[in-house]
């Protein structure tokens, strides 16, 4: 009883989906890994796509590796586009304001390239590999977005 | 066609039966929406930690099992080994710069990819940006860090 209702604090919407979700993400990183040998992260796909249209020396070291980043990042959208359609609820769009949105994607995309990888590549494949540089990124990154979303909910920001 | 994939026929179809199973599980998990994200950050609801601590367990015991049974893998000839990367500055600075954003925005590149699935179009916002900041940095790290001799060559 006692742990029913830490659990439904912890919890409010249930542990199943979360622990699905995430094991089907642990799956679909090993598929690759285990035909590949690539430990596979999304935010890398950001600058070896703009390798196709920028002559930036960054990004054209990611040329090697642009086009298979480009259909796992395609897998990924219709991965979620066949479960949103089928078995999930449908379509639906977020209430959090285009300005947060746009804004957060650019500290994302510019932080994750810094700090060389991001929930993905750190958080799954860095953190599953044990990887002291990994776990300071995930603590670091875990400790300022708490900080960070806790201020601004605070100042009145909502959604 | 390109130095990862070592022109094996299957290496691009496996890939993207990776992404699928990857994508569908960001779905599942509700990961590709802000709000649920927004939520944990705020002590709301602690499901993310479900969700990236079983990813992370996952492939924790498969990337354990493949090292130590060693060999290389089917489709690339690359020798399994762990992810690991160098530590330097730029990790932490990154670190804290991703979780501004993060934490401001409730979203990260593979949810957002996600995102976009579902139909959710203003994640455009978010992709943008994504694009945009990457594009920043880099520019950033070429022309500012080549000039003071920083950061040039610091990623391994």
């Amino acid at each position: 009883m006692a742990l029913e209702s830490t659990l439904a604090g912890l919890f409010p919407n249930g542990t199943a989906h979360y622990l699905l979700g995430g094991l089907l993400i642990g799956l679909g990183t090993v598929f690759v890994y285990a035909l590949t040998a690539i430990p596979v992260g999304a935010s890398t796909f950001l600058e070896s796509t703009l390798s196709y249209v920028s002559d930036r020396q960054r990004f054209a070291k990611y040329r090697a590796s642009r086009d298979w980043r480009v259909v796992f990042s395609v897998g990924i959208v219709l991965g979620a586009a066949a479960y949103a359609f089928t078995l999930g609820e449908g379509p639906w769009t977020t209430d959090v304001q285009p300005w947060r949105l746009a804004l957060g994607g650019v500290l994302v995309g510019a932080g994750t390239r810094l700090g060389k990888g991001c929930t993905s590549g750190h958080g799954v494949c860095g953190v599953g590999s044990r990887s002291r540089t990994s776990i300071l990124n995930v603590a670091t990154f875990l400790a300022v977005a708490i900080g960070t979303a806790q201020l601004v909910a605070a100042v009145g920001v909502t959604p | 066609m390109s130095a990862d994939d070592g022109g094996h026929p299957l290496f691009l179809p496996a890939v993207f039966v990776g992404g699928l199973v990857f994508g569908v599980g960001l779905a599942v998990s509700e990961m590709a929406r802000p709000e649920v994200v927004l939520d944990f950050l705020q002590f709301e609801d602690f499901g993310l930690l479900l969700v990236m601590g079983g990813a992370a367990t996952v492939s924790g015991i498969a990337f354990a099992v493949a090292e130590r049974a060693g060999g290389t893998a089917p489709l690339t000839e690359r020798a399994y080994a762990r992810r690991l990367k160098s530590f330097d500055s730029n990790v932490l600075v990154g670190g804290v710069v991703f979780g501004a954003g993060w934490g401001l925005s409730g979203i990260c590149p593979g949810a957002a990819y996600a995102s976009l699935g579902v139909g959710n179009l203003p994640i455009l916002w978010a992709v943008g940006g994504m694009f945009a900041g990457a594009y920043l940095q880099g520019w950033l790290r070429e022309t500012v860090g080549a000039r003071s001799g920083a950061g040039a060559g610091a990623e391994a």
